[in-house]
């Protein structure tokens, strides 16, 4: 692996306990001030069209108990992030989780609250997970399409992948860090990418060769997409200009997929301009397809009524397509999958759905 | 003719007898079903053996055991160290309904009904054809007395079937064994439950209960003193009804109206008497006598129309709260409660006949969560088992709000629901029962007041304890983040940057600025007598536990400035106090007071005192206020409002 200058990382999380330790000798109560991370305080960013954090901050301040467990935790964390650099080893969030086990006082209750708080120095340090060495659980999603890739592997080699002579049926599975460092992206050619939620949906898709028939990259998304995934849709969109057309389930929690990739995740939003695609587009299945090609359907959920709800105050959905979708699905009080297509047959995505819907967007000529 | 038929009826009109009237009203005696049967019995004969020591001063030790029979007989073995009967007495004592000498008294008793254990007897002879066996031993040096008998229920008079002599190695004492119809597994939980409640209520007594399958229970004495004995006293003119006076009347040696009156009931001196004579228009010579139905009638109505003081309470024996709340802490020992509460109120009249109430209250621990509190009843130290819906404890209980005291309670009414155990002690020298079976207490306004400020006493003791609760969270979580969290902030922020670790005294104060108590109580087992240090001393005379209850009290001033003010401890009033730190400027029977002229920033002041006479856990949490500071800058004291 090419050796990255981590010097300006290692700079900006000393100044986190340079703060700290100034502000107690100026007998100040020690303090952190972070954006707020809530729906309601996201904006969307002209320049970078993405949601980014808004104005609004929040201040962790050593008065109440909370927020000094915070300052000491974010210290210790801190600590830990110098140390595994200066040795040059990197550990999952989990793995840093058991490790919390030793910090004594500092030590976390449950894995979330790590994460969250790795997010965190994110936002106070303008670093990125990666920068800190830290790396998700979870592996990126697969990919397979006209396109090659230049991979470096542990034993410090480059190895040139091509996304479909070189891979089995399963595709290309994208690593957990897709950096320049990591993977080129030498060439490709196709003319769109299509981001799919559900395994089953991508596998019929290859399996039906929609890629080489329609010259598509097929990216899944396995359900909420990785970072890596986001960042590698981001890449290859922007690296070969491609539109990227998302793909899901007709319910809110697909919409919130969408979301993710096209504008930014809230729980991300500090890195949104890395990790979203704003030109992406919502190819399906939406509540209007559900009635023009009558679709099976199920009924809306309480917790899906009140998600569809709260889109409509999300920042994120408030253009027309959207809200009229969403109203419309409200008033119909049914929802649908991907996979209800199959009602017409097996080619009938592939022969019939994704042409149609793709020639109504302009993305192909029919 | 007509005289003929009176003598044929005549001839079929027969005295009915004993066995006959208790087979017809074996309800109202309580052994209406196998299962009340059981729990009567063993309740008859737990009641006698208490009354057996109490009467003669000796601390009870009672031994319960139950034989149970495939085929639903019983073998009940009641056991005690009392005085022992002699041999003439078993007879009257155990052959007889109806016989006793605790019916004519006025004065706080367990029994009033005279039915008692000659009742079990009769019980068992009637429903299993068996005598009853008694060993009865009243000296060291004597041998012991077996007695076996039968209730011949013709005459109402003991049938002795054999007596003899045996060794027996108990000092003195009384063994009843009596076989009866019951049904033990159904009656199981209630006996256990009656000899635990009637443990609690007796705290003097120590209870060992053997059950069929060989398990024993120990309910431990946790009180070395005899309750105060109930002194007996005249009837009250308040309380007599018209055809007692009547009878009192006829057995007066009083030959006079107003010596009568003085003599025979409590409360009438010269003036009263007077008062009530003219007032109802009467002769103050006339001897009682020679009275008419009429003139008895002029005197029992002015009796109400009289103000009379209230009788003497001399008569009751209320166990105390002290006591109670120990029993209650050693009965729910293994539910490990978070709190018991106890309240006692002071005595006064229903209807001339003097009662006092005393409640506690048990919340938390592993009692369950789910479903409605548990409610203990006592009337003059016995547990009251049934019909809880129809007695006035459980009224005034339902009638108060119960909600922001850590209960469930639909609308602020009824019973409440959670985890909780209520008590509640009537005595009295007439327990008003709504019923022959005396099992709940009747719906009288003097007393269901009575039961009710006792429980709103209770309920502001808990919200006071509520309260502590909660501010003491607030104070462990600060103390956490100031003695913890900040320094290891401290530290690794200065190992981040390889500098010193920089002073935190300033900002300790900043994020504190409070002046700040706590306190720990702790027991010592010690063989010394407590030094005295106090001013009056009321409590000196009581016996000394060799327990010393050690208070110690830290004060913190984490204010950026000096603070003075003054602290009070308030002490329990059967406590004896001992040695006292930094010298207190007062002390009462109920409180120590301390003056603090000036305690600078960051410094810290210890405070302890000593308290004798007391048992471990008695005064387990300091009741802590300040004075002349702001209460608002105080953690841990509330404000003081004055003696």
């Amino acid at each position: 692996m090419v050796n990255k200058d981590y010097s300006q990382v290692l700079t900006k999380i000393d100044m986190i306990a340079e703060k700290i330790y100034n502000d107690l000798q100026e007998t100040k109560i020690p303090y952190l001030n972070l954006p707020t991370r809530t729906k309601a305080n996201i904006k969307f960013d002209d320049k970078l069209s993405v949601w980014k954090y808004g104005k609004s901050s929040t201040e962790r301040n050593a008065k109440s108990l909370d927020g000094a467990y915070m300052i000491l935790r974010t210290m210790y964390m801190a600590d830990f992030i110098k140390e595994m650099i200066k040795v040059k080893k990197s550990s999952t969030l989990r793995e840093m989780y058991y490790i919390s086990e030793g910090w004594d006082l500092a030590k976390f209750h449950s894995q979330d609250e790590s994460n969250l708080l790795a997010e965190d120095l994110e936002v106070i340090t303008n670093c990125m997970r990666e920068d800190f060495k830290l790396r998700p659980e979870e592996d990126g999603a697969r990919v397979i399409g006209n396109l090659t890739i230049d991979e470096m592997t542990r034993n410090n080699t480059k190895k040139k992948i091509h996304c479909q002579d070189d891979v089995g049926d399963a595709g290309y599975s994208i690593p957990y860090n897709v950096e320049k460092d990591k993977i080129t992206i030498k060439s490709c050619d196709a003319d769109f990418i299509v981001a799919i939620e559900t395994g089953g949906m991508f596998d019929r898709l290859v399996e039906n060769g929609f890629d080489k028939s329609n010259r598509a990259v097929l990216v899944h998304l396995k359900g909420q997409p990785a970072r890596s995934t986001r960042r590698f849709i981001k890449r290859l969109s922007t690296e070969k200009k491609l539109p990227v057309l998302v793909f899901t389930d007709c319910d809110p929690w697909s919409y919130r997929i969408f979301a993710s990739v096209a504008y930014g995740a809230i729980k991300t939003a500090h890195i949104s301009e890395y990790l979203a695609t704003p030109s992406s587009q919502y190819l399906g299945v939406t509540p209007s397809d559900i009635e023009n090609y009558e679709l099976p359907t199920d009924t809306l959920t309480t917790e899906d009524i009140g998600a569809l709800k709260s889109e409509l105050t999300d920042p994120r959905f408030q253009d027309n397509f959207w809200k009229g979708e969403i109203k419309l699905q409200l008033k119909m009080g049914r929802k649908s999958e991907q996979q209800a297509l199959a009602k017409y047959g097996l080619d009938y995505v592939t022969d019939t759905y994704l042409p149609e819907k793709l020639s109504e967007m302009g993305i192909i000529k029919k | 003719m007509s005289q003929i038929i009176a003598e044929e009826l005549a001839k079929k009109q027969k005295e009915i007898s004993v066995a006959e009237f208790f087979e017809r009203n074996k309800h109202i005696l309580g052994f209406g079903n196998r299962t009340r049967a059981l729990i009567t019995s063993v309740k008859e004969g737990v009641d006698n053996a208490l009354d057996a020591c109490e009467d003669a001063s000796i601390l009870p030790d009672i031994y319960v055991e139950i034989k149970n029979h495939d085929d639903g007989e019983c073998i009940i073995i009641v056991e005690d160290n009392g005085p022992g009967i002699i041999k003439q007495q078993i007879p009257h004592i155990f052959g007889r309904l109806l016989y006793g000498s605790r019916f004519h008294a006025i004065r706080q008793s367990r029994g009033q009904q005279g039915i008692g254990i000659s009742a079990v007897v009769l019980y068992g002879q009637l429903t299993t054809g068996k005598h009853t066996k008694i060993i009865s031993k009243i000296e060291q040096d004597r041998p012991a007395i077996i007695t076996n008998l039968v209730i011949d229920t013709n005459k109402n008079r003991a049938e002795i079937i054999n007596t003899d002599t045996i060794h027996w190695d108990k000092q003195n004492g009384t063994r009843v064994e009596v076989s009866i119809i019951a049904d033990f597994k159904r009656g199981k939980k209630y006996v256990y439950d009656y000899l635990q409640s009637t443990s609690i209520v007796n705290p003097h007594a120590r209870i060992t209960y053997k059950e069929p399958d060989g398990t024993i229970h120990i309910f431990e004495r946790t009180a070395e003193q005899l309750p105060q004995k109930a002194e007996e006293i005249k009837p009250h003119p308040y309380g007599v009804e018209l055809g007692t006076l009547i009878k009192i009347a006829k057995n007066t040696k009083a030959r006079q109206l107003n010596s009568f009156l003085k003599t025979e009931f409590s409360s009438m001196g010269d003036r009263t008497s007077n008062a009530v004579i003219e007032k109802a228009g009467l002769d103050k010579n006339i001897n009682p006598k020679d009275m008419t139905r009429d003139q008895f009638l002029a005197l029992h109505k002015t009796f109400k129309e009289i103000k009379i003081m209230a009788p003497s309470t001399d008569c009751l024996s209320p166990i105390g709260e002290t006591l109670i709340k120990r029993s209650l802490k050693t009965e729910t020992q293994e539910i490990s409660p978070e709190f018991i509460i106890t309240s006692s109120r002071p005595p006064s009249v229903h209807s001339g006949n003097p009662f006092q109430v005393e409640v506690g209250l048990v919340y938390g621990g592993n009692l369950p969560k789910e479903g409605p509190v548990k409610i203990l009843r006592f009337a003059n130290r016995i547990p009251l088992l049934y019909q809880q819906g129809d007695c006035l404890i459980t009224q005034a209980i339902s009638s108060i709000d119960w909600r922001r005291y850590g209960l469930t309670q639909p609308a602020g009414k009824g019973i409440p629901t959670g985890p909780a155990i209520f008590m509640a002690h009537i005595s009295s020298t007439q327990i008003p029962y709504t019923s022959e079976s005396k099992e709940a207490i009747a719906d009288v306004e003097e007393i269901e007041d009575e039961v009710k400020l006792a429980f709103r006493e209770c309920a502001r003791k808990v919200q006071k304890h509520i309260n502590k609760k909660v501010s003491r969270v607030k104070t462990r979580e600060k103390f956490d983040l100031i003695t913890r969290i900040l320094p290891e902030i401290a530290k690794k922020s200065a190992h981040m940057l390889d500098k010193p670790v920089p002073s935190l005294d300033p900002i300790i104060t900043k994020i504190m600025d409070v002046v700040w108590i706590e306190d720990v109580v702790e027991y010592e087992k010690v063989n010394r007598k407590p030094v005295q240090t106090t001013l009056a001393q009321e409590g000196a005379e009581k016996p000394r536990e060799n327990v010393i209850t050690k208070s110690k009290i830290m004060v913190v001033n984490y204010k950026r400035n000096s603070q003075k003010f003054n602290l009070y401890a308030i002490i329990p009033k059967d406590a004896v106090v001992g040695t006292v730190t930094p010298k207190p400027i007062k002390i009462t029977s109920n409180y120590i007071k301390w003056s603090f002229d000036s305690i600078p920033p960051a410094e810290k002041v210890d405070v302890s005192f000593e308290l004798a006479g007391l048992e471990k856990g008695d005064f387990d949490e300091n009741d802590l206020y300040v004075e002349n500071i702001n209460p608002a800058y105080v953690i841990g004291a509330d404000k003081w409002e004055g003696d």
